[in-house]
């Protein structure tokens, strides 16, 4: 058997199929078609958690998704471990390994409890008002111990081994929630012609009807019609059903995120298959028929294990065999927890007393309690309870008319299930930013006005008969399938033999008649907030619910306050007296549930995360025992190393290398876009702060493109391949954006060019020969171009061949020394590139990385975009006024540096800094000062942008932007470190061959 | 995510797409004739308007073209799309299409 409190007979599971699993290290025996929840229940375990703050013994006290205590963390081992779910929704099956949390050493004795001695101390915003001194302590001290006496599971300490997948998919329709009314809906729907999504939440579909046992629908039992239903909507070839299935979260025009649970309920599960699936859909309709929760009452001492929602007790009995427990009393304001007990005592609880927080109870359920031999006290509430793990007595009392309340009776009971009414749930509609409207007969927030495509059905607006619920169900089904554009179906009408509960209820904190502050009447149960904290909150002048929600914490835990909100919200009213509707209601936001990282990221983690980019020569790279560095999304080589050698080595021995003989470096990543048409040099003239017109072809010239604000944005080399043809480079970062910025004003500002853009980044593999030597190593393997100073100049490309494939050949240098930089097809790159590397092992090519190509230009004072400029640099700034084509009337930018500030003699400006002791490096981003004593803070005249050690002047160099830098050029600044101030000079920024002479050759 | 009706490829899911910024600021054809608080406005102010919003989107896994968008601000439903360089359409008066 599977526990003694399972009925020998009735619900849904499978008492042939008996499951083991296990909790807090003991074993447990349930059946299939058990939750842990009800497992539990059915081994009589009600204790499952602590609390939040106080770390309260808490029971399990809803059959759902809105459970606040039942939170427990599932997985055998660290790496399958899951926090916080809810055992409610936790379906068992062999070998399930769960735990409780927020307890030590055990749950049933457990040290934080102490913090009950101290509630006092822990009223409302306690941590505001009590850890406010020293100031450093909060985050030493306080804040560290605060976080580990509260909170709520733990997070799992090892990498998440489970795959997660993700899909779009579209529909005409999408159903959110398989009861009456979802279901109604979809057979509605679906017999259109329209594309059906159907989803729930839980494993079985049917929502409330899985637990009707007297209501007949059609003339067949609720199970029986509900089986056919789904029969009929499963044989239909445009309806998907998605069990399992949490509407999460609802986002912009139709777009909703739907989390399918796929592997958590299966032991063994097929490796193959994902944990869970996150479905993207795109509705052209939504039908919202996600149903009502269960509104707690809240009376003192409502928090004890054993205590339950009527609903709930009767979902465990109804549909899991389960008796929640021996002997029953009710505490209701509605007619709903009159079926509840009555479907409780025919499966064999006991039901000493139901006390009715109504005056006047009356109506068929209640007849039938009465007839069934239930103590029905009419105008009694519960005035406190006793029992320290479990409930073991009710104290009764009776409501005067005058709202009095005058101790009745304590009646001893292993159960109390309490209903304050049902609360529908709008969470979706209002994500949709669909306007609630308050109903004052029905106590509740209802869908008003829509923004979205949707439209709610059933008990999610109000409407909880069942024949109504159908029909209303059929009713929005076919509407929203005729609002895509199918013929509408003929209506039906649902005939439904039962009797309906009515719709009373009771909103806030039931008349108890005690001292208000020795009382602990527990509104939001998971984040342990009483009714004392919101009176505090209102005492301390919180009016408006969203402050009193963020001061109390009530409604902000995991829930997101489902059972606990409308009981806040009617306090507030209650105390305020202000009518309910007038305290407002708070934003609800996405997930509806707690929904796993591992699914938002997807297969978005390790080498998926970000694309990757290598270029031809990597893997040669690779073999040679380079080390790399990421570049926005490429690999570059950093450097070389050879055996026994660190970077500095390595980059002092590559720079000697190049500077003397012959290095070879991969510039493939450079940004390449060929701009191609008759306007070709009419858009460069107006996108490049430089004139082009004079540019002939087979000539190259380095371009600057600002921002219309004038600031520098990129540069690169250009060349100029025909009169209507140029090749771009770009920086390796800025290629896209330089497109865009292209293409933008050639779509948008002069669509009458004739021209067209096309990246050619990875079209072209760019290998780049630097060195006196360098000459030498090419000439032998080209065709058809002569690479002698006289015929190839620098700064100009031509095209021919070089071993035996198509080459544009550039003769540049961003090294300050003779260079060429080879553009082959990227798919010849890497043949070229060994070629090259064997043509040149007699002059010794070196291969270097970006750390010597820095090393190198920085001796030559050229810039690097993004490391000498910030976005606030001007081309004057950084030495680079000379680009400016001055008889040009107009380029992007240009207008900008026109303005006053753009000119001020103090703006910084490049400038080089020599170190007065030749062996210190300065730090990127350090601050230079004039007086390195004065008093912090200091007046910062600028930041260093570029320092490294120079092999070749056997000294450090560093750029720097300095207020005015150009006059100060002689002096002397500082720049203070934490082991002291540096002294350094500022020079012109370049250090090696000033003159150009090692280019000219 | 947004569905942008690109007016060349039909709607599409917002990832397709780039934000270009508010529509209809057309660069001076004669920048050096502003004066400088002009070409500030020009540069740096936008409206950012509660409501109806004219702004630039680039189908840039698409057809690659700049387009706008009347969009709202509060609710994101989306008025009108229209080829760059067309005037912005005059919205009917229940804000939901465009005045044909």
């Amino acid at each position: 058997m599977s526990g003694r409190f399972r009925a020998p007979s009735g619900g849904r599971v499978d008492r042939a199929k008996p499951v083991r699993f296990s909790f807090d290290g003991q074993s447990y025996q349930g059946v299939a078609g058990d939750t842990l929840a009800s497992a539990l229940l059915a081994n009589g375990v009600h204790l499952v958690g602590r609390s939040f703050k106080y770390h309260r013994p808490r029971g399990i006290v809803t059959a759902g998704s809105d459970e606040p205590n039942a939170l427990v963390g599932v997985g055998a081992d660290d790496a399958h471990y899951t926090p916080n779910m809810r055992a409610t929704q936790i379906e068992i099956y062999e070998g399930l390994v769960a735990e409780s949390q927020n307890r030590w050493p055990s749950l049933r004795f457990d040290v934080g409890a102490i913090n009950e001695a101290f509630a006092p101390f822990l009223s409302a915003g306690f941590y505001y008002k009590t850890f406010m001194w020293p100031p450093a302590a909060w985050k030493r001290i306080y804040e560290p111990l605060i976080r580990r006496a509260a909170g709520l599971g733990r997070a799992p300490a090892k990498p998440d081994p489970d795959r997660y997948t993700q899909v779009y998919a579209h529909c005409d329709v999408l159903v959110i929630g398989a009861g009456p009314a979802g279901m109604a809906a979809a057979l509605a729907a679906s017999a259109t012609g329209a594309r059906v999504f159907l989803c729930d939440e839980q494993a079985e579909m049917g929502g409330s009807l899985l637990s009707e046992k007297t209501a007949m629908i059609e003339g067949q039992s609720a199970g029986d019609w509900t089986a056919g239903a789904l029969a009929g909507l499963a044989a239909r070839a445009n309806v998907t059903l998605m069990p399992r299935t949490t509407a999460f979260g609802w986002y912009p025009h139709n777009f909703l995120g739907l989390c399918e649970r796929i592997t958590d309920h299966l032991a063994g599960a097929d490796p193959k298959l994902p944990r869970e699936r996150l479905w993207q859909v795109r509705a052209t309709e939504v039908v919202l028929a996600t149903g009502a929760l269960e509104r707690p009452l809240v009376f003192p001492d409502n928090d004890r294990p054993g205590i339950m929602m009527a609903e709930a007790a009767r979902i465990y009995a109804n549909r899991f065999g389960v008796l929640p427990g021996n002997t029953a009393v009710i505490f209701t304001a509605c007619d709903s927890a009159y079926r509840a007990a009555l479907d409780l005592k025919s499966a064999g609880v006991a039901v000493a007393a139901i006390a009715d927080l109504r005056a006047a109870p009356g109506g068929v359920w209640v007849d039938r309690a009465r007839a069934a031999g239930m103590e029905v006290r009419e105008a009694t509430v519960v005035t406190g309870t006793t029992g320290r793990l479990r409930i073991d007595s009710v104290n009764l009392g009776k409501l005067g008319p005058d709202g009095r309340v005058s101790a009745s009776e304590t009646i001893a009971c292993d159960l109390l299930l309490t209903s304050g009414g049902f609360t529908p749930s709008v969470h979706l509609f209002s994500q949709s930013r669909g306007k609630l409207v308050y109903d004052e007969a029905l106590r509740a927030f209802l869908p008003g006005t829509s923004v979205e495509r949707e439209r709610s059905v059933g008990a999610c607006r109000g409407i909880f008969d069942l024949e109504a619920v159908l029909n209303d169900g059929t009713a929005g089904g076919s509407g929203a399938a005729e609002a895509v554009g199918f013929a509408g179906a003929a209506g039906r009408a649902f005939a439904v033999d039962g009797d309906s509960v009515g719709s009373d209820g009771f909103i806030g904190v039931t008349p108890h008649g005690g001292d208000p502050s020795r009382t602990r009447a527990w509104i939001d149960f998971q984040n342990d907030v009483t009714e004392n904290d919101v009176k505090l909150a209102i005492r301390e002048g919180f009016r408006s619910i969203e402050h009193v929600k963020r001061y109390t914490t009530t409604g902000m835990a995991t829930d997101q306050g489902k059972t606990s909100n409308m009981n806040a919200l009617g306090l507030v009213s209650q105390t305020l007296k202000r009518p309910l509707p007038q305290v407002g209601l708070t934003t609800f936001r996405p997930p509806y549930t707690p929904t796993t990282f591992g699914v938002f990221a997807g297969q978005s983690r390790g080498d998926l995360f970000d694309p990757v980019r290598k270029t031809p020569v990597h893997d040669w790279a690779v073999a040679q025992g380079a080390v790399f560095e990421n570049v926005s999304l490429w690999k570059r080589a950093h450097y070389f190393p050879k055996p026994g050698e660190d970077m500095h080595a390595a980059v002092v021995r590559e720079c000697r290398a190049t500077r003397q003989a012959v290095g070879i470096f991969d510039a493939t990543t450079l940004g390449k876009i060929e701009v191609v048409g008759k306007d070709a040099a009419e858009l460069m003239n107006r996108i490049y702060t430089n004139s082009w017109a004079t540019l002939e072809p087979g000539r190259i010239r380095y371009g600057v493109i600002l921002g219309e604000n004038g600031f520098v944005m990129d540069d690169g080399v250009v060349g100029r391949m025909a009169p209507d043809r140029f090749h771009i480079t770009t920086t390796t970062g800025g290629a896209s954006r330089v497109l865009t910025m292209m293409e933008d004003y050639v779509q948008t500002e002069w669509p009458n060019l004739d021209v067209w853009l096309t990246s050619t980044t990875e079209e072209w593999a760019v290998i780049s020969v630097q060195g006196p030597l360098s000459r030498k190593v090419l000439e032998p393997l080209v065709e058809g171009i002569d690479l002698s100073r006289a015929s190839m100049p620098h700064m100009s490309v031509r095209e021919g061949k070089i071993c035996g494939v198509p080459t544009r050949l550039f003769r540049v240098s961003f090294t300050g020394e003779l260079g060429f930089e080879v553009n082959v097809p990227a798919g010849y790159g890497r043949a070229v590139w060994e070629a090259i590397v064997a043509a040149g092992h007699a002059y010794g090519i070196t291969p270097y990385g970006t750390e010597t190509m820095h090393v190198l230009r920085a001796e030559k004072g050229f810039i690097v975009v993004g490391q000498e400029t910030d976005g606030t640099v001007t081309p004057d700034d950084c030495g680079l006024g000379w680009t400016i084509g001055k008889a040009k009337k107009d380029f992007v930018g240009k207008r900008s540096l026109a303005r006053p500030a753009m000119m001020a003699g103090d703006r910084k400006q490049l400038v080089g800094l020599l170190t007065v002791d030749p062996k210190t490096v300065l730090e990127v981003g350090a601050q230079v000062v004039a007086d390195p004593n004065q008093p912090i803070p200091m007046i910062m005249l600028g930041h260093v942008t570029s320092s490294y050690w120079s092999a070749t002047l056997n000294r450090s160099i560093a750029l720097a932007l300095v207020r005015g830098g150009r006059t100060r050029i002689g002096t002397r600044l500082s720049v203070p470190m934490p082991d002291g101030p540096i002294a350094v000079e500022l020079v012109e920024p370049i250090f090696y061959d000033p003159k150009g002479a090692r280019l000219d050759v | 995510m947004l569905l942008i009706p690109c007016p060349h490829c039909g709607p599409r899911a917002e990832l397709e797409f780039s934000y270009g910024g508010e529509a209809h600021i057309a660069r001076p054809v004669d920048p050096a004739s502003i004066d400088d608080d002009s070409w500030v406005t020009f540069l740096y102010e936008r409206s950012n308007p509660r409501g109806v919003h004219a702004e630039r989107w680039r189908h840039l896994h698409g057809c690659g073209r700049f387009f706008n968008v009347l969009r709202d601000t509060v609710s994101d439903t989306i008025a009108a799309s229209y080829p760059a360089g067309q005037p912005r359409p005059a919205l009917s008066p229940d804000g939901k299409g465009t005045k044909r």
